[in-house]
């Protein structure tokens, strides 16, 4: 299953300047070869690795030219999947893309399953658990910031920050193992303060990284936000204005109904899937419930709710019944026609969500467009975290690790409280320490051991 | 060639382990020899006076689980007695006893030379003769041949034994005795790989001269302790161990004389063991700890030799002398025997199956400190391994391998043969990653019932156990069907007992789960059945650890399906070629038993493991095809 080779294209359908085929398996040269005519070499043998080359590729059959391709070879070990890989550059159009690899599956290739380079790659030893997956998520990412987050992963950063709460858990092993091992000598006796207190760090770091897990989450796969507001409070023209803001990136998502329109905005570099509750103008009361209704379930489902108000009129009973539910939901309040006189009291808000961030704007002058953003952006992060180099988690078996290493952190926590003797924290410290090696594909091996014998002066 | 003997089993060596592999051979109904270089070193203890501690005092319970001798030989030569680790957990509870070393020499001697089916002789072995990857005898010394189905090479620090200390460097083994020096080039001749390690041991000292007022005194436990669980020794009369401290005078003249170490000038080539480091090695690896460390134990009860824990060294006589002196109560010291570092071979246990037979020379099995190991406890229970399975080749049976969640011998001997060593071994009871479920109380319950299937464990013993275990079973279900209700009665018996009163009704053994709550308890109160103390243990340890027992059995079934997936034996690993260079070679020397085996191997990544998978289910499908 892993003798064959397999080819797919690898960069997004329909975008850019440039398209990659890519090829991986022990045959790719030759097959490469089938369907490239090189201007100045002969054969793509020849070619080094590391190096490209210029010419055309050609439909083996009909000899006729597809594309002006660049060709680039990176013979394995040293390569991604550390098999033979070669890449043929061809300009992004979706039919010369298609065309050149149909001709090298042809040629004996065979296209490749989803993330199956990286597949390979795992299989071959080239990358660790977490940097597969990770590899997966840069094929995902839709903007600047998820690639750099997934780029970021790819260093290692989410292991390095593991690898720091692994060796806080692994030290405490290593010490409790050295008491019990060579009762003894004269070793610091470790306390149950001493093992609450570690508990206590790992706790809270590995806290912040699953607080991480959200942003992460979010990063990849836009934030469901939803504005709501009564007619004619402004929500079309905030929904424009974010849009003009953004227009180079804006894709059009068609509703699922037609009274609902979603677009797709990135703000500071977060993808936001922006759902615009129309049909709520109706003046009919039951429609005019129904639209409450609506914007009630968009409240309960979305990641980031923006309630906007009008600042030159006193609070409605529509805004009071809306006001009435963001009590715990991530929800932000925008005041717009700011440039009007005032007539809303903030203190009437307050009343009903006295947690929720409030941001003024006017969108007809085109103030305070930025602070909103800004405000989005500081939400996603949580207001702590905006450092995009921080490491995220944003995947699901990670983030179920992580969960599972917090909950055995939780049970030595269970076993200091009910007075249970050290040995029974070791086993669940040991736990989460395999828990956490599991995300880098790292196990427990002589580390524990190792780490006695470097810390402690034991022997007889 | 003169043929002076035939036999099933032939034992090289009467350490530790040769002592068992003999013993468990012949007891297993083979014609058995025992060849030692002196019968006056049979069971010597060369270093340290004791046996036991954490892991090790495990090893020695579950020795005599199975039918072994050490633990019956230990009771019965001890003279000091300590349960350590108490309060940190029932499963690091550690039995440690020092031994009288003479005695300890004398019983098992005795016990060799009365056990039907076993010659004891003195011979020095110079060859092994294989023929055609079969092991076939031994030849001495003398030139006689000794014919042999099986060979357990039990050698210890004798093979090419290398004694130095300061300037002073001869070939020789422990205590003044032989090395055997030819050996080794036999067996580098029939292709066994060899490993050169080193270890050292302290002075000896005249008790007379040593001044106790100035140190601490260190007595045994009030309570007679066993490490049989056939043994029933209530009483034992005990010495003193004595506990003194180094100081900045006694490091400041080891760091003046660094120069004169045979480990700093690079005499010695062996690798050392981390966890028995000299007293030069400490200070200079702890340059800031300013006092170290020394006890003072007893050789015995009929000499006045002490053994100096803590201070093994090879620096010259003359500075073993003067940093002797500067430690408090041993001013006026005088040496008995000067320490001294020994070198010598051992095989690589990479080589070996989990049986501890070669993997290319069939009957061939080595066991102890030859495999890398080092301490008596390492040594015996490899000894007995070893001798149950040549006993088993010779009867042409299955092996007798135990898993690393039967016993701290499983997870010995799977260390030993999948991750190999590269210092000398030592066990630890952080190796062993299901340690809540192998206890020192327990061994009897995890082990004894196979013992019996094996034929070692006697009728008297597995009378005893059964016994032992039927009360356990009963006592058990007892307490889970006696149920208590929140009664006045009962209210004010809990406050007695000091426990928070009840709300519901619940079981005897659920109300035992209290910290505070303990068998004896129980029966003083609610009347739960009387049992022996032993037993009243077990209980009070399966109600009180559940939890954490519970997650470990999780655990070990869990991993036991990795081991279930068994790699066959035909397999090619240099021909799986996406397995990683480093994987590859691994597996081939190592030839892992199953994926479970396989992911232990260090240099084995999960990648490598995920392949291994893969590959062992194409396998599959293709045999399953080709039988269509």
């Amino acid at each position: 299953m892993i003798d064959d080779t397999i080819a797919a294209v690898a960069t997004a359908l329909g975008e850019g300047g440039i398209g990659i085929i890519r090829l991986s398996g022990e045959q790719s040269l030759a097959i490469a070869d089938k369907v490239f005519r090189g201007s100045r070499t002969s054969s793509v043998n020849e070619i080094p690795s590391y190096h490209a080359a210029y010419g055309k590729a050609i439909d083996p059959q009909t000899e006729e030219v597809i594309d002006e391709v660049l060709i680039l070879v990176m013979r394995g070990p040293r390569s991604y999947t550390r098999e033979d890989v070669v890449e043929i550059h061809c300009h992004g159009g979706l039919v010369s893309m298609k065309s050149i690899l149909q001709a090298v599956i042809r040629c004996g290739a065979r296209l490749a399953e989803p993330g199956e380079f990286t597949k390979r790659a795992f299989l071959n030893g080239r990358l660790d658990l977490s940097q597969a997956e990770a590899v997966i998520d840069v094929i995902r990412a839709k903007t600047d910031v998820s690639l750099k987050l997934a780029v970021n992963q790819l260093d290692g950063r989410l292991s390095h920050e593991i690898f720091l709460i692994r060796q806080e858990i692994l030290s405490m092993i290593a010490h409790l193992e050295a008491v019990i091992d060579f009762p003894e000598e004269d070793i610091e006796q470790v306390t149950v303060d001493n093992v609450a207190l570690t508990v206590h760090h790992v706790s809270v770091a590995l806290d912040k990284l699953l607080s991480t897990a959200q942003a992460g989450r979010i990063l990849r796969d836009g934030l469901q936000a939803v504005i709501i507001g009564k007619p004619n409070v402004g929500k079309s023209s905030l929904l424009n204005a974010l849009l003009r803001e953004q227009r180079a990136i804006v894709t059009d998502i068609p509703g699922t109904t037609r009274d609902v329109i979603e677009e797709f905005v990135n703000i500071g570099g977060i993808p936001l899937k922006l759902a615009d509750t129309a049909g709520i103008r109706d003046t009919d009361d039951i429609v005019e419930k129904m639209g409450v209704d609506r914007a009630i379930e968009f409240l309960l489902k979305s990641d980031l709710v923006l309630v906007i108000l009008d600042a030159s009129m006193p609070l409605s009973n529509d805004d009071k019944e809306i006001l009435m539910r963001l009590s715990g939901r991530p929800a932000m309040v925008v005041v717009n026609k700011t440039d009007l006189p005032r007539k809303l009291n903030i203190e009437d808000i307050r009343k009903y969500c006295k947690d929720n961030v409030i941001v003024f704007i006017s969108v007809i002058n085109d103030d305070g467009i930025n602070k909103l953003e800004q405000a989005i952006v500081d939400f996603v992060y949580s207001g702590e975290i905006v450092a995009p180099d921080a490491a995220f988690v944003h995947n699901v078996r990670h983030i179920e690790l992580l969960e599972q290493a917090r909950q055995h952190i939780n049970d030595v926590q269970l076993t200091i409280d009910s007075a249970m003797p050290i040995d029974c924290m070791v086993i669940d410290l040991r736990l989460a320490l395999d828990k956490l090696g599991r995300i880098s594909g790292e196990t427990i091996g002589e580390d524990i051991i190792n780490e006695i014998f470097s810390r402690f002066c034991i022997g007889k | 060639m003169l043929v002076a003997g035939s036999y099933d089993v032939i034992v090289i060596g009467a350490g530790h382990a040769g002592c068992e592999a003999a013993l468990a051979a012949a007891r297993l109904g083979c014609n058995t020899l025992i060849a030692t270089l002196s019968l006056d070193n049979i069971a010597l203890m060369p270093c340290n006076p004791s046996v036991g501690g954490p892991a090790k005092g495990h090893l020695v319970r579950e020795i005599d689980a199975l039918g072994g001798e050490m633990g019956i030989n230990i009771d019965n030569a001890c003279i000091q007695i300590r349960m350590l680790n108490t309060g940190k957990g029932p499963a690091v509870h550690a039995l440690r006893a020092q031994a009288d070393k003479n005695s300890y020499h004398r019983l098992m001697k005795w016990t060799l030379e009365n056990q039907q089916m076993l010659h004891v002789q003195q011979i020095m072995v110079d060859k092994i003769v294989i023929n055609n990857h079969e092991v076939c005898g031994i030849v001495s010394e003398t030139g006689e041949f000794f014919e042999a189905k099986c060979v357990i090479i039990a050698t210890g620090t004798y093979l090419r034994g290398k004694i130095v200390y300061g300037d002073v460097a001869y070939a020789g083994g422990p205590n003044g005795l032989r090395s055997a020096n030819e050996f080794s080039g036999s067996l580098l001749e029939s292709g066994v790989e060899l490993m050169r390690f080193k270890t050292g041991t302290p002075a000896r000292v005249d008790r007379r001269t040593l001044d106790f007022s100035k140190m601490i005194i260190q007595p045994g436990d009030d309570q007679a302790y066993n490490f049989s669980f056939m043994t029933e020794t209530c009483t034992r009369e005990q010495v003193p161990c004595w506990l003194t401290y180094t100081n900045e005078q006694t490091h400041k003249i080891i760091m003046d004389n660094l120069n004169r170490s045979p480990l700093f000038s690079g005499v010695i080539e062996g690798v050392g063991p981390r966890y028995c480091p000299s007293i030069e090695s400490k200070v200079v690896r702890f340059a800031d700890k300013n006092a170290h460390q020394v006890f003072i134990e007893p050789e015995g009860l009929d000499t006045n030799e002490m053994y100096v824990q803590g201070m093994s060294s090879s620096l010259p006589a003359d500075v073993q002398y003067s940093f002797l002196r500067t430690i408090k109560g041993m001013e006026d010291v005088r040496i008995m025997r000067y320490g001294y570092a020994i070198e010598y071979d051992c095989v690589n246990p990479l080589q070996l199956k989990p049986t501890l037979e070669f993997k290319c020379i069939s009957g061939l099995f080595s066991a102890g400190q030859s495999n890398g190991s080092s301490g008596y406890e390492e040594a015996a229970a490899q000894g007995l391994v070893a001798g149950i399975n040549a006993a088993l080749c010779v009867k042409h049976q299955p092996p007798f391998i135990l898993s690393r969640s039967d016993a701290y011998i499983g997870v010995l001997i799977d260390d030993l043969v999948t991750k190999g060593t590269n210092e000398p071994y030592r066990m630890m009871t952080s190796r062993a990653e299901y340690r809540l479920v192998l206890r020192q109380d327990n061994a009897d319950l995890r082990l004894t019932e196979k013992g019996r299937q094996l034929g070692l464990v006697s009728d008297d013993r597995y009378q005893k156990f059964s016994q032992k275990r039927d009360l356990l079973d009963s006592a058990i279900s007892t307490l889970k069907s006696r149920l208590i209700t929140p009664t006045d009665e009962v209210q004010t018996k809990l406050k007695l007992m000091e426990s928070a009163e009840i709300r519901t009704g619940i079981s005897l053994y659920d109300l035992l789960r209290r910290p505070e709550i303990s068998y004896e308890g129980l029966c003083r109160h609610f009347s739960a059945p009387a049992v022996p103390l032993l037993v009243r243990e077990q209980v009070e340890i399966a109600a009180k650890y559940e939890g954490y027992i519970q997650k470990q059995t999780g655990q070990i079934e869990r991993a036991a399906k990795l081991e279930e997936k068994k790699l066959p034996e035909f397999i090619d690993y240099q021909q799986v070629r996406e397995l990683s260079v480093e994987a590859r070679e691994k597996l081939s020397q190592i030839r892992p038993l199953s994926i479970g085996q396989a992911s232990r191997i260090s240099g084995v990544s999960p990648a490598d493991i995920s392949i291994l998978m893969i590959y062992i289910e194409q396998l599959r499908r293709r045999s399953e095809k080709e039988d269509k």
